[in-house]
């Protein structure tokens, strides 16, 4: 009895908290599709927010320019967070390295307005100092970089505690030298919390409008910013159609990425069983 | 280790200094100077003309002096008429705190039982539905807030199945309030607290839940006095990372909430834009760290370092 009511205590607990999860998805793809302007009442099938998506220069060049900041600034984030996970977990004691942990890891608990206010400062500082640099894409890439890196550190850090460290040594002994080891035993070990980091950094980029708005300066917006502008003012549809097209095309991803993982790993099992089993 | 490095002498030994000075660099150069430009903000007050802050050193009468002004937190605290605690500050601030702890406490009613049987799943789906859980972060955070706005309106599908159930005649106002904000801050937040709930729960121990059956306890019983206790560490982690975010809140507010919802993200906003008063957003900013983030963030280390040293044998 208990057994029966706690599976389905389970699935509908899990079924209403995926439902609350989904419904505003959900709701963008339906009103993706209305035929009006109304945002709560469905009046008919049309697909004209998504021809009009193609000739609104606003979204288009919004999302050129999130595209590009992104990219920079996953990059950029996962590379220093290589760096600072490997000094952290691996490069055995130096000064300051309680320091380091602390700043690498205090922009997660910092709120994005705090974030963007300090580095807004930063930037107008060096600005009257140096005269440069203006306010605009560099420097909302900076300020994604910084936030990045400590999301990306976290996963990196959690990868490099699991490496087995006698595979490490053991290429040592055997007269590997230290950086090829990274670069031999280690980065292949690596490449799926890579992954993971860069393209969570990139969403994070993506994503963000709170750092954008403090760090952009004039003629100079993100796609969020173009969102959260028409959010103020009342929504333009074709929003909606870029967001579905995006939900498509995440989903799609996911499952191609999601299917070779798996038989990466199965190949790599299998691998491994038949390696044990010629040794033995 | 040290000997074995001794005898290859590698480029490591170059490379070393790259590897750990260059991320340290960053670090000093982004997040600690821009924190010590705050601080340093915070304890002047506006400059002359249309200078946003004066300057610490200045020369008066002849004498170079170093100024330090506290009156930006003093502003904070006292009105402009002289009562203590009067000022929209404060307010904001309590507003924050209010829905910060009240979407905490949403995140973890919704997100324990969720994680838990999330955990218990067979691990065939278990990945499945992790994935699904973090799958909607890949649609725009702002859409998905503004979809709720549309859900919740007085056309909206909530209304229309209130009307059509017959609970309510009139549409009821769910949005710009109280309700709203709760619905799109629990939202939002709820995976940060349903991640590492799930990262500690799928870990526990099962010969411990299995132990209190066997010696009788009633499944109840074992929830609340082995799973619970178990997990203290991801419910404090969780609620951390869903707490502190909610309290700096900015586009929540801004698309749910109504007039009366002002954050301290939308104030410290508002003096830096609007007001141009960077001494005041900054002591916002430095008291919401020192008051507030500070002492959790020191808090959820000690806990999670403590259950780390109870996990080992």
């Amino acid at each position: 009895m208990t057994r029966w009511l706690h599976r389905h205590m389970s699935s509908a607990w899990l079924a209403g908290v995926f439902a609350f999860l989904y419904a505003p998805l959900a709701f963008l793809v339906v009103f993706s599709f209305n035929s009006t302007r109304q945002d709560a009442q469905f009046t008919g099938f049309s697909l004209r927010w998504y021809s009009a998506l193609v000739g609104d220069n606003r979204i288009v060049d919004g999302f050129l320019l999130s595209f590009k900041v992104a990219l920079c600034s996953a990059t950029l984030a996962t590379l220093l967070a290589t760096m600072a996970a490997y000094a952290l977990v691996r490069s055995g004691a130096f000064r300051g390295r309680a320091w380091m942990s602390a700043m690498l890891n205090a922009p997660l608990v910092m709120p994005e307005v705090i974030i963007g206010m300090s580095l807004l400062l930063l930037f107008v500082g060096f600005e009257r100092l140096a005269g440069w640099p203006d306010r605009g894409a560099l420097t909302i890439m900076l300020g994604h970089t910084l936030l990045g890196m400590a999301y990306a550190a976290v996963v990196i850090e959690s990868r490099l505690q699991e490496l087995d460290r006698t595979l490490e040594e053991a290429a040592m002994d055997l007269g590997c030298r230290r950086e090829s080891v990274f670069f031999l035993v280690m980065l292949p070990n690596m490449t799926q919390a890579l992954a993971a980091a860069w393209l969570l950094t990139f969403t994070l980029s993506f994503d963000d409008v709170v750092i954008s708005e403090f760090l952009s300066g004039p003629g100079v917006t993100t796609l969020p910013q173009v969102i959260f502008g028409y959010a103020r003012r009342g929504i333009n549809p074709s929003i909606y159609a870029a967001a579905a097209l995006l939900m498509l095309v995440v989903t799609v991803c996911v499952v191609v990425f999601g299917v070779y993982t798996a038989r990466l790993s199965r190949a790599r099992a299998a691998e491994l069983a038949r390696s044990v089993r010629d040794a033995g | 280790m040290s000997l074995r490095s001794d005898l290859a002498p590698s480029l490591w030994g170059r490379l070393r200094p790259l590897v750990v000075g260059l991320p340290f660099a960053w670090l000093l150069f982004f997040f600690a100077l821009p924190f010590g430009i705050l601080l340093r903000i915070s304890i002047t007050d506006m400059g002359e003309q249309l200078d946003p802050f004066a300057s610490l050193l200045r020369t008066v009468n002849g004498q170079l002096g170093v100024f330090v002004q506290v009156q930006s937190f003093i502003s904070l605290l006292i009105s402009p008429d002289g009562g203590w605690f009067e000022t929209l500050y404060v307010d904001a601030y309590a507003l924050s705190l209010k829905y910060a702890f009240l979407t905490t406490v949403l995140c973890l009613l919704i997100g324990y039982p969720f994680a838990y049987f999330l955990a218990r799943t067979r691990p065939a789906y278990r990945a499945l539905l992790l994935l699904m859980v973090m799958l909607p972060f890949w649609t725009s955070f702002l859409l998905r807030v503004y979809a709720w706005k549309g859900i919740l309106a007085d056309e909206g599908v909530v209304n229309r199945l209130l009307m059509a159930l017959g609970l309510t005649q009139e549409p009821v106002q769910l949005l710009y309030n109280d309700f709203s904000m709760l619905i799109g801050m629990t939202y939002v937040y709820l995976p940060f607290m349903v991640l590492p709930l799930y990262a500690n729960l799928v870990k526990a121990d099962i010969r411990l839940v299995e132990a209190a059956h066997d010696l009788g306890a009633s499944a109840w019983k074992t929830f609340w006095l082995i799973t619970v206790p178990l997990s203290r560490s991801g419910i404090v982690a969780g609620s951390v990372l869903v707490f502190i975010p909610c309290l700096g809140e900015f586009v929540i507010p801004s698309l749910l909430g109504g007039a009366d919802n002002i954050m301290i993200g939308r104030v410290v906003w508002d003096e830096m834009f609007s007001s141009n008063n960077w001494p005041r957003a900054s002591a916002l900013s430095i008291s919401m760290i020192v008051l507030v983030i500070a002492p959790l963030a020191w808090f959820n280390q000690r806990v999670a370092r403590k259950a780390a040293a109870e996990r080992m044998p």
